[in-house]
């Protein structure tokens, strides 16, 4: 493996249209690394992408993705790559087990490999017992965890998931996440779009917030989210009445208060989980009755309104449109 | 405690050592070859009929049920008997049934493309038009299942050409190379639309009124000269001609050659066409 980036993008352009879908994005990707490009739907992730993976052709602007031009030579970027596009890119009419088989073959496994890895990965990603059923009877989770399969037949250099948790239940994307952490610890290099700050922020060494087609702000998830002005704790009480005495407890104890609609409700800006410990417990020392609070990551919205001053408004979802 | 029930192969989920070991032990082999890439793109297909029976199902009802009534109603009194009706029927049903299932290719080519298994397609290293070469080679599979059912069904209601197998064998294999050909223009539509639905609608847009203002059904002697001079040079008229020639004798070569003529011509300028469509993406 070298040494340079896995990714090198300058002055990237894509239009369809009227839209910017891509609107001058420069970007580098390390080897080893996941980088986390994040944003609203209609922000330029997937033609992004699809720029990267040689699906599209950029307007303007050049990259090179494992040292390779994606414009003259898109043959030894695709040698590299793998693609998990936003929706499952698994085919629905066969089975699991035959769309790995499929894949194998056409990256040039002979017949008894293939089935070896078929059989390997199906039982690696928890799809042993379904490996044999159409995939059109998986639920949402299972065809992620197939179409991540499906990526890694033959290992690649460099990994494309677009979105990879969008739509499932909590469980499945837990399961999803675990999967890709694994990925990380056996070396891979993964360029991550997804529009949760959490995914980003557990799975990502680095990120790019984008909106408009443009990179608004870049770091890691740590510099991100101070930029940001971390998160929140948020306190409802039993007994309005109390909100005065709370307010002026919370401010001694940790900070800034503001005050909710909820006459019962209040939030204190806070990041450290010691503190707003202390601080909850200060308020039942004080004989404070709380009925709940919570210690809450910033959320995209609040990472665009304090990066872009509006939040993350959802675009049409022109990206990537299929002509 | 048991708190869910647990459906194992739904909550299974991943192990973390298994797919760490997965993507540390696989060495990269040289990717398939343009030959290799396509077999394989055929093996998919021909997976699909496996898996979609029904696919094939939808092509031969229409043609059997036409099959069907057309002798049994209209036999009579078009051909004189239902007999005789259905010699002349048969051949231009083949080509009928055939022809409808390569509507059917450009649906396929649609949906591949719309959903998202067409761009991990595109993201490998391999020849780029595999896909769609691979398709139509297990398409071709289906084109000669369809006729061979309309074959068997004729054999079970008594159609006993003079050629014999050999001559239904080649009517057959003629039908199966100009379809090939004609599913070039499905492809096309095929990117050119924006859903499978749009995709059947206009190919059956298309489709219908070339296979009924033919000599599929009737004798075209009997229509006005304005639909005549038409139906003479459709070239599904010309391809059920020579189906007939084949199977019952009398085949007039020259139409051979403009049967092969058209379908390279179809091929010559659709095959590009959709490569063209497909590469761009």
């Amino acid at each position: 493996m070298n040494s340079s980036p896995a990714i090198e993008a300058s002055g990237l352009f894509k239009s369809f249209g009227e839209t910017k879908a891509v609107n001058g994005v420069d970007l580098v990707v390390q080897s080893g690394s996941v980088y986390g490009i994040l944003g609203p739907n209609g922000a330029g992730k997937t033609t992004l992408i699809r720029i990267l993976a040689t699906l599209l052709r950029p307007d303007a602007g050049e990259a090179r993705v494992l040292g390779h031009n994606i414009l003259t030579d898109p043959d030894a970027v695709r040698a590299g790559i793998s693609l998990t596009g936003q929706f499952a890119s698994v085919d629905e009419d066969l089975t699991g087990r035959e769309n790995l088989i499929l894949i194998g073959r056409l990256l040039g496994m002979g017949r008894p490999a293939v089935k070896a890895r078929a059989a390997e990965l199906l039982d690696a990603f928890g799809l042993s017992d379904a490996g044999n059923r159409l995939v059109k009877t998986y639920s949402g989770g299972m065809r992620r965890r197939l179409d991540i399969a499906a990526s890694v037949v033959v290992t690649p250099d460099l990994m494309f998931l677009d979105e990879p948790t969008t739509g499932l239940d909590p469980r499945s994307r837990n399961q999803v996440w675990e999967i890709i952490r694994a990925l990380v610890d056996g070396g891979a290099t993964i360029l991550l779009c997804t529009q949760y700050l959490q995914e980003a922020d557990e799975l990502a060494d680095g990120i790019a917030v984008v909106d408009h087609g443009r990179v608004i702000a870049e770091g890691t998830p740590a510099q991100l989210k101070a930029s940001v002005g971390a998160g929140a704790l948020s306190v409802r009480l039993f007994d309005a009445v109390d909100r005065s005495e709370a307010a002026g407890l919370l401010e001694k104890l940790v900070g800034a208060v503001t005050l909710e609609a909820d006459p019962a409700s209040l939030s204190v800006a806070c990041s450290d989980a010691h503190r707003a410990a202390s601080a909850i417990a200060g308020l039942a020392r004080s004989g404070i009755g709380v009925a709940d609070f919570s210690l809450g990551q910033p959320s995209l919205d609040e990472v665009f309104l304090a990066l872009t001053g509006h939040p993350a408004e959802d675009a049409e979802p022109v990206e990537g449109g299929v002509r | 405690m048991n708190v869910e029930p647990t459906n194992r192969s739904d909550n299974a989920g991943a192990d973390e050592a298994a797919v760490r070991r997965a993507i540390t032990s696989s060495p990269r082999p040289a990717p398939a070859g343009r030959v290799s890439a396509a077999i394989t793109f055929g093996w998919r297909g021909m997976l699909k009929v496996k898996h979609v029976p029904e696919q094939l199902m939808d092509v031969t009802i229409t043609p059997v049920m036409f099959v069907l009534m057309f002798t049994y109603l209209f036999g009579g009194a078009v051909a004189g008997s239902t007999a005789e009706y259905l010699d002349y029927i048969l051949p231009g049903i083949l080509v009928m049934s055939v022809v409808f299932t390569t509507v059917y290719s450009g649906v396929a080519l649609n949906t591949d493309v719309t959903k998202g298994v067409g761009d991990r397609f595109r993201s490998l290293p391999i020849w780029r038009p595999a896909p769609l070469v691979g398709a139509l080679i297990g398409d071709s599979l289906r084109y000669f299942l369809a006729g061979f059912v309309i074959l068997v069904l004729g054999l079970a209601l008594g159609f006993r050409p003079d050629n014999g197998i050999v001559g239904m064998a080649a009517a057959l294999g003629l039908v199966v190379v100009f379809s090939f050909a004609l599913s070039w223009v499905f492809t096309t539509l095929g990117l050119l639309l924006r859903t499978p639905a749009a995709v059947l609608n206009a190919g059956f847009l298309g489709i219908f009124p070339l296979t009924f203002v033919s000599n599929v059904f009737v004798d075209p002697s009997t229509l006005p000269d304005w639909l005549q001079s038409f139906v003479k040079v459709n070239p599904i008229s010309i391809l059920a001609g020579v189906s007939r020639g084949l199977m019952h004798g009398g085949v007039d070569r020259n139409d051979v050659y403009i049967v092969l003529a058209v379908a390279v011509g179809l091929t010559a300028v659709f095959a590009p066409l959709t490569t063209r469509l497909y590469r761009r993406g």
